[in-house]
């Protein structure tokens, strides 16, 4: 777990005065708390995640608190260890040596939450549920021949063809991870959310505390059977240690923020990278990067519509383009963020960076003027979307504004909430009819490393995702990953990819960085994983 | 005593210039507001005159930096010099006070006195009204933002929509009891035209207690805008307005509360201000309050 | 006068009926697809498709709205399209933070403003009235949320008297609730005890421009006691007013200061439900808010008519 404890908080002298006041006062005394009292015999942890969970559906949702609650309740077959490699969790496998069957047996004393037993029938109910939502799982089951449950603890998994990455698949962490439900509650039908919130997994849901987008409360589940090995990312003995785990959402980060210095929460997620000088100030807060690989910003042009439609014109705007004023406004502090045209992200066996190097560079604006002029732009207006509810985020647009401003593109920056951006995304208008030319997002690195997960590859025209880019080329190495035996061959078609996505301007990496958390020194053990997780955590008195 | 008051304080002159009867006391109070609105609105207007930096460049390296010789009130997230941008703030926050205020008032007038006048178009007229009325200001607002998006026109659009009524109401109790006039029933009885009767003795008598009204609705719409900024649903983060630029730094109010103490001082003062020339002018042209005084 | 009233009650009926197209209205023509928000941010546009389909929203508008008023008439606010759960619920549990702090600032707001007003009518014109006044517009020309920091800033994160966020109900300790409810309510505070020390001065004013209060005074009976005890008691109604419609007021600063100091009030759900475009929600919280707007006046309008004697129909 990589650990900043800075001692020193350059460039914000502002900022050191009022963190030195309010360390001051820290150290005059502690103040009791009820909220602490209410529980004193239990061992609660409550933590600020990165936002309110309304949606308790892991498979109908993609969003990433959904997920994360999906790894509170429910359990996986098989899941992915520190080292990427995937591992045993609710069952074992065999393979025939034909690669075509693969059998998995569930292990001893698996039970629902409501007592009755994990069997076959669920697993394959779930499974199933889950193939009919997932993009990756999409793939797979279209290899797939038949699920069946033999008996009430095996499974056979019968292939068409072989698929070399069903165990990844099966094994990945994100979006949405094969949950196994109860079969009745899997029979519902993929395109409606579930009812009744019963998993496997290591907590229980509290039903009657929910508030959905105020606060949620897990209990431990006291019937679980952790594996014996020790936990390893998402893989591994799922102990728990304390007997209650509260989600609490707090709209404003200062609050949050003061509210842990104050000793009333014990984590945030995400915390504002801005405001960690005055929380490192506090000798009872850790300040950390808990998942390496953090989140990749990327801007999206529309390939439907002027002038985007244009190669020479997505090439232009990339050449205007640079990581390291995005990240700059975004971010602020160097040591959370880090350049990177690798669109599978730096350091990751398939991470490359060809293509890259203006962005790398900060752009060319000289460079992406003449570029412009040479494809004929006629001044057609370039509509940018941009949230103004979403904190930091909310910032890329207006960088990406400034800078296609400069290179002599007509920009019209247009702001709204995260709701009317994501919904108008989706449509294919013309920009002045309700469409758009350009909109920013991340991808969180665990569900970007391989072209098999990577959420904004598909290249299929009106059926891929927003801006509908259409390139056969791009589809075809990506189905050759497919297939792909090896890691050295997997390598050559991820270059071969990342050279194809920046040259034909697919989107545009706009820099990596760290989600921070911030917790209590009080909290300890938390797994570095890139889904937060709360197992294994302890929390002293 | 009234003929002293009248030679020493400037306030007799403006009484007398305003028609009301001698004696009339008008504080040093307003003469206050009076300076500072006017000293808000000049150098707001002449914004590009006084601004050090353009309002929108954005200057990463120089992100939440301290007040200094080129920056005098610092930076903000962007590296965007925060006093340009409460200088050029206030052009955004003004427009849509006074923005707001005329339309509500037009608005206001035209629907007041068809409701007035006409009992049949009254009932519907009065129910819609009682409608818009009950919806809390704040949630109208935020709902019609969502839907037009976030722009200056979009705001003006949304805070206009709930304060229509009280004008409305306003201006229908006044003609109520106007229309119970002799001169309004004779020129009924007269045979002149409903317009005309409308707008030569009706509209005299709704006008001072508008521009009173007025006041009040321009200063609760800048507010408005701080309050939906806050939330997200304000006229974006490029152009500056007083209220976006204290939603922009309340992330940093720990850090740096000068983000959200510079404008929200001058939002606050010049919201005082207008309030404070609105009660006076209440109180001037109210004639019961007049009695008293006298 | 009991024709009167029972008018009175049925004049909600239709303004109630507006309500709700209007709302209905501003909220379908509203860009934003709540299936996409709940499909999350990696999902394709076939599967919001798919989900849009099956939450109901491609009917045709008029069926929804004739589905939904249906469900109204039976006392049903439908279900969340986020959490699936029924609105009734959603509120029954999130009304109560919004209402006991709206209770404590009132409270609070009177404790303070009818003093002060009383005050600055007593000595009108003269220089304590001039810094009551000025005090009390300053009150609303502050926006909520600085007001609201700047108490966090000063009595919890700096003194560290108070905690800097939650909420406690009164029935976990009269105590603990008042130690996580008192910033808020002095937040909202703030523009209220202005709005009520003005309306307490003026209706005072008007009352003691009356003839039988000058009869009063010419009779030798003293200022504040002709103030005190004849003033504000014919004052009281249009006091009464105030904290009444003032109401709809302190609704609209929820908003804010819920998401201010993290309380789970009615505010932050309408609020949250809105960004998610969870149209049952917001139609539920938008009626239920007018409806408690409208109630409020109706009960000051029929206190008239049974208080002030002056006021016959």
């Amino acid at each position: 777990m990589l650990s900043f404890n800075r001692s020193r908080i350059p460039g914000f002298p502002n900022a050191r005065a009022a963190a030195r006041g309010a360390g001051r006062v820290l150290a005059a005394g502690v103040f009791a708390l009820a909220a602490t009292t209410a529980h004193a015999q239990e061992k609660t942890v409550t933590a600020v995640m990165h936002s309110g969970l309304r949606m308790l559906d892991p498979i109908v949702s993609t969003a990433h608190i959904t997920r994360n609650h999906g790894y509170m309740v429910y359990d996986v077959l098989v899941a992915m260890d520190a080292e990427g490699a995937v591992q045993p969790q609710m069952a074992s496998w065999q393979v025939s040596d034909d690669r075509l069957i693969y059998t998995f047996t569930l292990r001893d004393g698996l039970s629902f939450h409501d007592g009755a037993d994990v069997t076959a029938a669920d697993v394959v109910a779930s499974l199933q549920r889950w193939g009919a939502r997932d993009g990756a799982a999409a793939f797979l089951m279209e290899a797939t021949g038949s699920i069946e449950a033999v008996d009430a603890k095996t499974v056979v998994w019968t292939l068409t063809e072989p698929f070399p990455l069903l165990l990844d698949v099966l094994a990945k962490q994100s979006s949405v991870p094969a949950f196994i439900m109860p079969e009745r509650v899997a029979a519902t039908s993929p395109d409606e959310t579930i009812t009744e919130y019963v998993g496997s997994g290591p907590f229980v849901f509290v039903e009657g505390e929910f508030q959905p987008g105020v606060k949620i409360v897990y209990e431990r589940f006291d019937d679980y059977a952790p594996r014996e090995e020790p936990a390893s990312g998402l893989a591994g003995g799922k102990v728990v240690n304390v007997d209650r785990v509260e989600w609490v959402t707090m709209p404003d980060s200062q609050t949050a923020m003061s509210a842990l210095m104050n000793g009333e929460i014990d984590l945030i997620e995400n915390s504002q990278i801005d405001l960690l000088p005055i929380l490192e100030t506090s000798p009872d807060v850790t300040v950390e990067i808990r998942d390496p690989l953090g989140y990749q910003g990327f801007a999206r042009m529309n390939f439907k519509h002027p002038p985007f439609d244009d190669v020479r014109m997505r090439k232009a705007a990339m050449m205007a383009l640079g990581q390291e004023q995005a990240m700059a406004t975004m971010i602020g502090n160097p040591d959370y963020y880090w350049l990177c045209g690798a669109i599978f992200g730096c350091g990751t066996p398939l991470g490359d960076e060809a293509g890259a190097e203006s962005l790398k560079a900060g752009g060319d604006k000289a460079a992406a003027r003449k570029m412009l002029e040479e494809a004929g732009y006629d001044n057609t207006p370039v509509v940018i979307m941009q949230a103004t509810d979403i904190g930091a985020m909310g910032t890329i647009p207006v960088v990406i504004a400034s800078d296609l401003r400069e290179a002599g593109f007509n920009v019209d920056l247009q702001s709204m909430d995260w709701q009317t951006l994501v919904s108008r995304r989706a449509s294919m208008n013309p920009p002045s009819e309700g469409g758009w030319n350009i909109f920013t997002s991340f991808a969180s690195g665990v569900e970007a490393n391989t072209p098999l997960v990577h959420p904004i590859l598909p290249s299929t025209g009106d059926t891929g995702w927003f801006g509908w880019a259409t390139d056969p080329e791009l589809e075809e190495m990506r189905a050759a990953y497919l297939k792909a035996e090896g890691l050295e061959e997997q390598k050559q078609i991820a270059h071969d990819i990342q050279a194809r996505v920046l040259d034909n301007v697919i989107f545009v990496p706009l820099g990596n960085y760290a989600f921070v958390q911030a917790r209590s020194n009080k909290l300890t053990d938390m797994l570095p994983t890139a889904v937060p997780v709360f197992w294994n955590v302890n929390i002293a008195d | 005593m009234a003929d002293v008051s009248r030679a020493t304080t400037p306030g007799g002159g403006i009484a007398r210039l305003l028609g009301l009867p001698p004696g009339t006391r008008i504080g040093v109070v307003p003469w206050i507001a009076l300076a500072m609105l006017l000293f808000i609105v000049l150098v707001t207007v002449f914004a590009p005159l006084f601004s050090p930096h353009d309002p929108i460049a954005l200057s990463p390296l120089n992100r939440l930096k301290p007040s200094s010789a080129e920056f005098p009130l610092g930076t903000d997230a962007y590296g965007r010099d925060v006093l340009s941008r409460v200088l050029y703030g206030g052009q955004v926050s003004l427009l849509i006070g006074v923005a707001t205020a005329a339309i509500a008032v037009v608005a206001g007038l035209a629907i007041g006195l068809v409701a007035g006048f006409f009992r049949l178009a009254d009932a519907l007229i009065m129910r819609v009204m009682d409608a818009f009325m009950a919806i809390p200001p704040v949630l109208l607002a935020v709902a019609l933002v969502a839907i037009h998006g976030a722009s200056v026109s979009s705001v003006i659009l949304a805070i206009t929509f709930s304060e229509i009524p009280r004008v409305v109401r306003l201006v229908r109790s006044i003609v109520l009891s106007a229309r119970e006039e002799p001169y309004v029933e004779a020129a009924i009885s007269l045979g002149t035209r409903m317009p005309v009767i409308l707008w030569r003795h009706l509209m005299p008598n709704t006008l001072a207690p508008l521009i009173v009204q007025a006041t009040y609705i321009c200063a609760s719409a800048i507010l408005i805008e701080a309050i939906l900024s806050f939330l997200g649903l304000g006229i974006g983060t490029e152009t500056p307005s007083w209220g976006n630029i204290m939603a922009d730094g309340r992330t940093y109010f720990m850090l740096k509360p000068s983000l959200i103490f510079w404008p929200g001082l001058v939002l606050s003062l010049c919201v005082l201000s207008i309030n404070i020339l609105g009660d006076t002018a209440r109180d001037m042209l109210d004639p019961r309050m007049r009695k008293r005084e006298a | 006068m009991l024709g009167y009233i029972v008018k009175r009650i049925l004049a909600v009926i239709p303004v109630m009926a507006i309500v709700a197209l209007i709302v209905f209205l501003i909220l379908r023509l509203t860009p934003g697809d709540p299936a996409a928000i709940i499909a999350g941010d990696t999902a394709t546009p076939d599967q919001i498709a798919s989900l849009r389909e099956s939450m109901g929203l491609n009917e045709p508008i008029y069926v929804q709205f004739f589905q939904w008023i249906g469900q109204l008439l039976h006392g049903d606010l439908g279900t969340s399209l986020l959490s699936g759960t029924s609105v009734n619920a959603l509120i029954a549990d999130r009304i109560w933070p919004t209402l006991n702090i709206a209770l404590l600032s009132i409270v609070m707001s009177v404790a303070i403003a009818v003093p002060l007003g009383t005050l600055a009518a007593w000595r009108h014109g003269r220089f304590g009235d001039h810094v009551v006044m000025a005090i009390s517009v300053a009150g609303f020309s502050v926006p909520a949320f600085v007001v609201g920091y700047v108490l966090i800033k000063v009595f919890a994160a700096d003194l560290r008297w108070l905690p800097v966020q939650g909420y406690r109900a009164p029935s976990q300790g009269m105590g603990e609730f008042l130690r996580h409810a008192i910033l808020p309510a002095m937040t909202l505070t703030a523009a209220y005890v202005a709005l009520t020390a003005r309306m307490t001065r003026a209706s005072l004013l008007n009352v003691l421009g009356e003839d039988y209060i000058r009869t009063a005074h010419a009779k030798g009976v003293k200022d504040v006691t002709v103030l005190l005890r004849h003033g504000l008691r014919n004052a009281a109604v249009p006091i009464l007013t105030v904290v009444g419609t003032g109401f709809a007021m302190l609704l609209s600063g929820v908003v804010v200061v819920e998401s201010v100091f993290n309380i789970p009030g009615i505010g932050r759900l309408t609020i949250d439900a809105v960004m998610a475009r969870d149209y049952p929600v917001i139609q539920g919280m938008i009626l239920l808010t007018s409806g408690i707007y409208v109630l409020v006046n109706l009960l000051i309008d029929i206190a008239y008519t049974v208080f002030d004697p002056r006021i016959r129909y």
